[in-house]
């Protein structure tokens, strides 16, 4: 892991928010060039509160608000970074990101290729994503597929505070334009599908101690979460945290693979862990059909056929659009990640 | 009121079709020289007559009239003569080569080299262009080399494009020429993007935006005045109305019963309607905008009422919905010939000197041609690599694009 700081590494609790935020506070210090913008994140420090106070001590040149419009706030970002700036955009939630998609798909994805390397959109668009928190069909989705089935886009999704401050500063010194998924679920604890218990907070978690200053966390390696023999789970996001659960409460010895950035994937990373276990879950929170969990499926086939010992199994959202009253119905908890476990195991 | 009649749906025709001769009393001409030229630091309010009248300086025969009167010299005067010669000459040219495959296709912009070429000679070097696909001459006022581009249209070995992009698409950052979209409307929030960078950056530079009429429906055009008005950008945006979106006229576009300058005043923003082929009203009015931009007073936006004289591609006939002959009766008339009117009651231009800078312009496209060819054209299939197609994705391949790069065996 690069990192660019002292030894002696000094650390603070942080929740993810505070570990986002530390990341942008330092880019916004280190480069002139990042400028951060978004629907309420200047003088208010967005709705999550994730700019709290940057526009108080970069000012509103470098942290500003913009108007109720995703095509605009991401065309513009575009067009800055064609000057040479490193915008980092919030959409306010992942479920607002259409309107932008002809500017993230024809024009930031493109810039470089369609120029030949003339032009380039070194941007960063945050956007808090999934559920669990009752948003209801608006304010819960993950639309990662939309991302990766674009060439040109990285797309990237931390689970943990130490691994989203260290995966944005290396998004915003990126020179590809980066998704950067928040997954709103952990913002403030490490969540493991059991909404009926209580809630959890980053502060006394390990993966808590955030370092004060620049790290970063590569783009391009996933990490092995948790070490196991029996079967791997490739997951991201809050279904990090929940895999750990299904894991801990089947007994089953599971690999949990956090991919972290999903595309461009560590597939290296993934085909050592499935051919070592033979058995392999795909988890993820958006819906089934064509959702990322089909290409991994795919993958883990074309590159581990000869060492599968059971189908791979898919635990997902259902495809339905996100639900309100029927939210733990339709979140993938433990328990069905846990089945699916059993049913690996059992093939 | 207790009445009730059916309803019916309105949909705005042109008073022209094949067959019908064009009424072009919809345009709204205004004379030579009426329309007054206020300061800079106008309050955009002020602008709305100046959003639907119509800015122009010279008059049917030649004179150059009115506050609006640049007062240019006779050599800039001349080069803007010979440019917009050089971009008739080029499209016409390529049209050929088009006929002959060696390019896959390509747009001309007949009728309208007088906004591009104007409007270049008013901003300086440094400030970014956003344009469309008929902004040429943007590029041949720049003296960007011919060779280039039409290495680009060829798709050839030395396109600086490397084959990727649809001819005319081109690419000249250090030219101010943003990389052209096929996807419309993109540009325009990139342009006041651009603009507010160079503000943030406490730069000199400004942008320019630029759209056609058909273009302005969609959303990015509105959300890109909103977000320059909101942060007051140094910013020109410029809608060429050239009358016709492939074959949709421009009333469908939302022209009918305004200006499409005017949304500009709606949006608080200083706006100006002008005569896009008078050479000296665009120069003018590019000159005006580009000072409000550069004196931290904002965007401004710009119609430029134009005529698009050839179809919009290779791939259109344009016979099949509009009058064939509707270019000879535009009130407008014809750019090039009216600025070298005027060059010639100046004293500054003969028909001789008009002769022989076209044979001299039509050897130099020819020329270019040639030392293009060299490098390959369509037919020849001396393109770009196949291996070359995996490059330039992400700054750097990525393994999954190495593998399908072997995978095709390149």
């Amino acid at each position: 892991m690069k990192r660019d700081i002292d030894n002696d590494i000094k650390t603070t609790p942080m929740t993810m928010i505070q570990a986002l935020r530390s990341a942008m506070d330092v880019m916004l210090g280190r480069d002139d060039n990042v400028v951060i913008y978004g629907q309420d994140v200047g003088y208010f420090g967005g709705v999550f509160r994730v700019t709290d106070g940057l526009q108080a001590k970069y000012g509103k040149n470098r942290c500003f608000d913009a108007p109720i419009s995703e095509g605009g706030i991401v065309g513009t970002a575009v067009g800055m970074a064609a000057y040479g700036l490193r915008p980092v955009v919030e959409i306010q939630f992942a479920d607002y990101f259409y309107p932008a998609t002809d500017q993230i798909v024809s024009e930031a994805a493109r810039l470089r290729y369609r120029s030949a390397g003339d032009f380039t959109a070194p941007l960063t668009i945050r956007m808090p994503c999934g559920g669990g928190i009752y948003g209801g069909q608006t304010h819960s989705q993950s639309p990662e597929a939309f991302f990766t089935h674009v060439c040109g886009l990285r797309t990237v999704m931390p689970s943990n505070p130490y691994d989203a401050k260290g995966l944005l500063i290396a998004s915003i010194e990126n020179d590809d334009p980066v998704i950067f998924l928040e997954p709103k679920r952990l913002y403030n604890g490490p969540f493991d599908g059991h909404h009926d218990r209580p809630v959890v907070s980053w502060a006394k978690h390990p993966k808590g101690e955030v370092p004060d200053g620049y790290y970063t966390v590569p783009l391009d390696k996933a990490a092995v979460f948790r070490e196991g023999a029996d079967l791997t789970v490739l997951t991201y996001g809050t279904m990090v945290w929940v895999s750990e659960a299904a894991a801990n409460e089947t007994g089953i010895d599971a690999e949990i693979i956090d991919l972290r950035t999903l595309w461009p994937l560590d597939l290296e990373t993934v085909v050592e862990s499935v051919k070592k276990t033979g058995r392999c879950v795909v988890v993820h929170e958006a819906t089934r059909t064509s959702g990322f969990g089909a290409e991994l499926a795919a993958l883990v086939q074309e590159h581990c056929f000869y060492h599968l010992e059971a189908p791979i199994e898919r635990v997902t959202g259902w495809d339905t659009p996100y639900p309100h009253a029927q939210e733990w119905a339709y979140f993938p908890g433990p328990d069905r990640v846990g089945a699916a476990f059993k049913r690996a195991m059992e093939a | 009121m207790s009445q009730s009649t059916p309803l019916s749906l309105h949909v705005p025709e042109p008073t022209g079709r094949p067959g019908c001769k064009t009424d072009f009393s919809y345009l709204d001409i205004h004379q030579a020289g009426d329309t007054p030229r206020p300061p800079v630091d106008v309050r955009y309010q002020d602008t709305a007559a100046l959003a639907t009248g119509m800015i122009r300086v010279l008059d049917d025969d030649g004179n150059a009239v009115g506050p609006w009167d640049p007062g240019l010299d006779r050599d800039t005067l001349r080069f803007g003569l010979r440019t917009m010669m050089k971009t008739r000459i080029f499209d016409a040219r390529m049209v050929i080569a088009q006929r002959q495959k060696k390019l896959s296709f390509y747009m001309t912009c007949l009728g309208e080299e007088a906004i591009g070429t104007a409007h270049a000679l008013a901003l300086k070097d440094g400030d970014m262009c956003f344009p469309t696909y008929r902004q040429q001459s943007l590029l041949m006022a720049r003296e960007y080399p011919l060779v280039d581009m039409v290495c680009q249209l060829l798709s050839n070995e030395a396109d600086p494009l490397k084959g990727r992009q649809l001819p005319v698409m081109y690419s000249v950052k250090n030219k101010g020429f943003f990389t052209i979209s096929g996807n419309l409307a993109t540009q325009i929030p990139q342009a006041v993007g651009w603009a507010m960078a160079s503000a943030i950056k406490g730069d000199t530079k400004i942008a320019s935006g630029w759209i056609g009429d058909g273009a302005t429906a969609e959303s990015d055009f509105h959300t890109g005045l909103t977000f320059a008005h909101v942060y007051q950008a140094p910013v020109i945006l410029n809608v060429v109305n050239n009358q016709w979106a492939i074959s949709t006229f421009q009333a469908i576009a939302g022209g009918e019963s305004v200006s499409f300058a005017a949304r500009g005043v709606g949006a608080g923003i200083a706006s100006l309607r002008v005569d896009g082929n008078d050479f000296l009203a665009v120069y003018a009015a590019s000159c005006w905008a580009a000072e409000r931009a550069r004196a931290n007073l904002g965007p401004t936006l710009i119609e430029w009422v134009t005529y698009r004289a050839g179809p919009h591609s290779t791939s259109d006939d344009p016979s099949r919905y509009r009058p064939a002959d509707e270019w000879t009766y535009f009130p407008l008339g014809d750019p090039i010939c009216r600025l070298r009117r005027h060059l010639i009651r100046q004293g500054w231009w003969s028909d001789a000197d008009h002769e022989a800078l076209q044979a001299e312009l039509e050897a130099e496209v020819l020329a270019a041609q040639k030392e293009a060819e060299r490098h390959g054209t369509l037919i020849d299939g001396r393109v770009p690599s196949a291996a070359s197609m995996f490059e330039d994705v992400y700054k750097d391949m990525p393994e999954h694009l190495r593998r399908q790069r072997q995978q095709l065996g390149v």
